[in-house]
């Protein structure tokens, strides 16, 4: 409906003030503060952003330069990108969980002056590395609570900041036409934000993205999903990551939707279901951890409940995706469906706060295909969607209609998207990178003479669907000694469809055969075990239990079946496995901020464990040092079992495999 | 309001005084002649080892022991007896060593029973909650809730505290305490059975009520490093008897502390 409105405004500071005008009084944001939810228009918005970008700019703040912005998902901190867009200041939003050596990291190269941050946590941790950021010059910060004490010649409150700039725009008629005009002095081809990386291949970097190219890719897809200003998101993720600035922060400035802000990331699920959403994402890994609580609560409700809400999701399981693509279905499975709708659907879909989604995006990794149709079985419409920070995010999606558990869509309108010869997947899009920030080299490296961008993604177009499938990563895609493919990925993700796996790392590439290692899901198995009487005193007992080993190599052995249907895939049947001792955690840096495996990492990390299982023994000594949230250190060590397991016997590999 | 500065303290007003008390059960002496005063807007730690007689000091201090002698004087008013409901009318809350919450409600209906002590409204409002009943009520539940984002348990809002881990636990009491907005808050052993992170959350939990509200504290506290470092002055007893009283440093140094912890030959 928008799209001759939002034509002209090529910057967000523009849009925001388009937004102001044409939905003056409809929700921009809502923020639950103590306990009941307050809503902030479209107007009110704009004049907050236009107080703080005065209050910003008489402390000095100036176009060209950048702004750090640490915090959870807050109003204030999406106001602080706002009014730093609006001055031509570019945006640096960095992890709030990151440590201190990654925060100071991106600070250091991102040549921050000033720091938007949301607490206490932040300021201290910022303060604790100042010595190393000699271009910080001043924090303003959201949250005031402990910060009363402290030296405040740099250090400014939020709130002081506005009301000083809200009190300078009052009294200083020309300052209002001076912010006019630094609006309209903002271009589409300007640096619009820069977004780090999460550093799933190394050293993070970061991603400068124009304004016109971000507004282009999200113009698109608000057309895509004819999302409106009626429409409303709950921002929950990182607000350093591409998927946040993109669906929620540039979608709702460009249709004019509402974006609610949790009350803290505990309570996400919780508001979740107090705001009920329109537009939804998640990764796979928050929609399995939905469905895992709900067959935990299931498995303590009563038999009859039980009994019907089994029986209604095979009904679901039966005609729910066919009614949901608009397919054929007899007349009795729609009526039993309806029933089924009544009774469970629809109360279960209030429960998770998933009532009023009109379209649902899930990303980042594999889902299951259980998982997947388990949704859409209930009537919701989820589907997938495949892009990376270089490209906005913006490269594939599945239209309605056209869902399929195992692709991640055509390539969405104004993409061009081909699959190089080595089967990397490269794009030109409308919300491509300019460049590295400071880093020529690696833009070269990651740019073809062409003009195309090198994904580092290996997948390839389904000859049935058109639909791209990403398989791996383009360089972690490797073979076993005798030549049989091994797509570790892949491996994980099946062992990651069990409840009771959380995560999987494979071994194989340049081996006799596929290794796994395991991290049991403290949730699920810990409900099995108080279900069947397994008295365990901390996770490193459960995870080595004798029994937790039986049930993990049922999982296995299952895979393994399953791999063995398929010609290419039955080479890389699982040989023998390990339990972890503790879970991989990012503060160890084994997994990045976004929850990845990094592969290489944790060789290195517990290589006497991987040595063990291909030399046959059955345990292994390993002590491994651990990181405290707090930045200490300490030392764990174990002794690991290792385990073998069942293969399904196969011919020997066909050569086109190979 | 603003917490005063060391200095401040030790030319301060005195809160409460405890002046020659003794307590016994029958024939065991559990206090001896005790005198400590507590001075407005300090962390006040009482420590000492086992049956030294820190709980009975403080249930004395609340109203919940009557001491054979000697007097107390809290806010200028002296009073030989005094009630539990009297201590907490007058602004003294207390946290317990083993938690002593309403199990089966939740967090958020556990610290709204500290405010029962604020409602104007009778009983019989506050079933029928209506008119000025439910303005009451919405202004008491503003209240709870600064608690609760306070002490950050936003999340554990609606359960029933039973189904808490106990450092929570020890956090939705210490809510409890801070919603009768005492000016004295008398916490027995809050980081007892935590882990370290706990205890670190639950230390910032203290500076930051001794500091935000200005509220004055006594603590009894096993963790020595705790206490020197959250506590402005130190009493310590040992077998119902004061042994030593003054800044952490002179404590840790006196002789006779050190005797008490570690055991000398009688």
């Amino acid at each position: 409906m928008a799209s001759s409105a939002h034509a002209p405004a090529d910057t967000f500071p523009k849009l925001l003030v388009r937004n102001a005008r044409m939905f003056g009084d409809r929700p921009a944001m809502r923020h639950k503060d103590l306990g009941v939810w307050q809503t902030l228009t479209w107007a009110q918005l704009l004049d907050d952003v236009r107080a703080y970008a005065t209050g910003l700019h008489r402390l000095g703040l100036k176009r060209g330069d950048t702004m750090a912005i640490v915090g959870a998902n807050r109003p204030r901190l999406y106001a602080s990108v706002m009014a730093a867009q609006m001055l031509g200041v570019i945006p640096v939003p960095v992890y709030a969980d990151a440590v201190a050596d990654e925060l100071s990291y991106v600070m250091a190269h991102a040549e921050v002056r000033f720091a938007a941050v949301e607490d206490q946590e932040q300021v201290d941790k910022i303060l604790s590395v100042s010595d190393r950021l000699p271009k910080l010059e001043t924090m303003v910060y959201d949250e005031k609570r402990g910060l009363r004490d402290y030296d405040h010649t740099r250090l400014h409150a939020m709130e002081d900041v506005i009301a000083g700039g809200r009190k300078a725009l009052a009294e200083d008629a020309s300052l209002a036409a001076w912010l006019d005009a630094e609006i309209a002095a903002g271009k589409g081809s300007d640096t619009s934000i820069i977004l780090y990386t999460s550093g799933t291949t190394g050293q993070s970097k970061g991603v400068v993205l124009s304004a016109e190219r971000c507004i282009g890719a999200g113009s698109d897809t608000v057309a895509f999903d004819k999302l409106t200003e009626r429409d409303a998101a709950l921002a929950y993720l990182p607000l350093a990551w591409v998927g946040d600035h993109y669906l929620n922060y540039a979608q709702g400035l460009i249709a004019g939707f509402c974006m609610a802000c949790p009350e803290s990331g505990d309570t996400a699920m919780a508001d979740l279901r107090e705001i009920g959403p329109t537009f939804f994402f998640a990764p796979p890994r928050t929609f399995e951890q939905m469905l895992t609580r709900v067959t935990i609560r299931m498995e303590d409700a009563s038999f009859l409940k039980r009994r019907m809400f089994y029986y209604f999701i095979g009904v679901a399981r039966r005609y729910g995706e066919a009614i949901l693509n608009k397919q054929q279905v007899p007349l009795h499975g729609r009526l039993l469906y309806w029933l089924g709708n009544v009774l469970v659907y629809a109360p279960l879909k209030n429960v998770l706060g998933l009532s009023n989604v009109r379209v649902a995006y899930t990303a980042g990794e594999a889902i299951g295909p259980d998982l997947f149709s388990f949704y859409r079985s209930l009537g919701m419409n989820l589907k997938q969607l495949y892009g990376q920070t270089e490209a906005f995010l913006y490269l594939t999606a599945q239209p309605d209609g056209q869902i399929f558990s195992d692709t991640v869509g055509p390539a969405l309108p104004n993409v061009d998207l081909r699959i190089a010869d080595n089967g990397e997947v490269q794009f030109r899009s409308p919300g491509q990178f300019v460049s590295y920030f400071k880093d020529d080299l690696k833009t070269k490296e990651t740019m073809t003479p062409d003009g195309y961008v090198k994904t580092g993604d290996a997948g390839f177009f389904d000859g049935k669907t058109g639909h791209l499938k990403i398989i791996d990563r383009a360089k972690d895609v490797g073979k076993l000694k005798d030549g049989t493919l091994f797509p570790p990925k892949y491996i994980e993700n099946k062992l990651k469809f069990f409840p009771n796996i959380r995560e999987a790392v494979a071994y194989g590439d340049s081996r006799d055969f596929v290794a796994v290692m395991i991290n049991i899901d403290l949730t699920a198995v810990g409900s099995w075990a108080e279900r069947n009487n397994v008295v365990y005193g901390s996770y490193q007992e459960l995870a080595g239990h004798p029994l937790v080993y039986d049930m993990i190599q049922k999982n296995i052995e299952e895979m393994n079946r399953s791999l063995a249907e398929d010609k290419v895939t039955a080479g890389a049947q699982v040989k023998r496995f390990l339990i972890l001792h503790k879970e991989l955690d990012a503060d160890d840096g084994e997994v990045t901020r976004t929850q990845k495996v990094r592969r290489g990492f944790v060789a290195e990390r517990y290589a006497p464990l991987i040595a063990a299982l291909y030399d046959g023994s059955s345990e292994a000594d390993i002590s491994t040092e651990v990181t405290f949230e707090d930045g200490r250190k300490g030392v764990l060590a174990a002794r690991v079992k290792i385990r073998d397991v069942a293969t399904v016997p196969v011919a020997p590999p066909l050569g086109k495999a190979a | 309001m603003r917490a005063p500065s060391a200095s401040d303290i030790a030319a301060g007003e005195i809160l409460l005084s405890i002046e020659n008390v003794s307590l016994s059960f029958g024939g065991v002496r559990a206090i001896r002649d005790v005198s400590f005063d507590i001075k407005k807007g300090e962390v006040r730690a009482i420590i000492g080892p086992n049956g030294a007689g820190k709980t009975s000091m403080l249930n004395v201090i609340n109203g919940f022991y009557q001491p054979q002698h000697g007097r107390i004087t809290f806010k200028g008013e002296t009073r030989t007896k005094m009630r539990p409901y009297d201590a907490a009318r007058g602004g003294i809350a207390r946290t317990f060593q083993n938690v002593a919450l309403f199990k089966g409600m939740s967090a958020l209906d556990n610290i709204m029973a500290g405010r029962t002590l604020k409602m104007k409204r009778g009983f019989l409002w506050q079933i029928l909650r209506v008119g000025p009943a439910l303005t009451e009520e919405i202004e008491h539940r503003r209240r709870v809730e600064e608690i609760i984002d306070f002490l950050e348990i936003q999340a554990i809002r609606k359960v029933p505290v039973a189904r808490l881990p106990y450092g929570l636990q020890k956090r939705v009491e210490l809510g409890r305490a801070l919603a009768m907005e005492p000016e004295l808050l008398l916490l027995d052993e809050p980081m007892a059975g935590m882990n370290l992170e706990e205890k670190e959350d639950m230390s910032r939990f203290i500076i930051d009520v001794n500091d935000h509200f200005g509220t004055t504290i006594a603590l009894i506290e096993h963790d020595m490093g705790v206490v020197m470092d959250l506590s402005d002055r130190v009493v310590v007893l040992d077998h119902g008897v004061k042994i030593a009283d003054g800044t952490p440093d002179a404590v840790k140094a006196n002789q006779d502390v050190i005797d008490a912890y570690l055991g000398v030959a009688h």
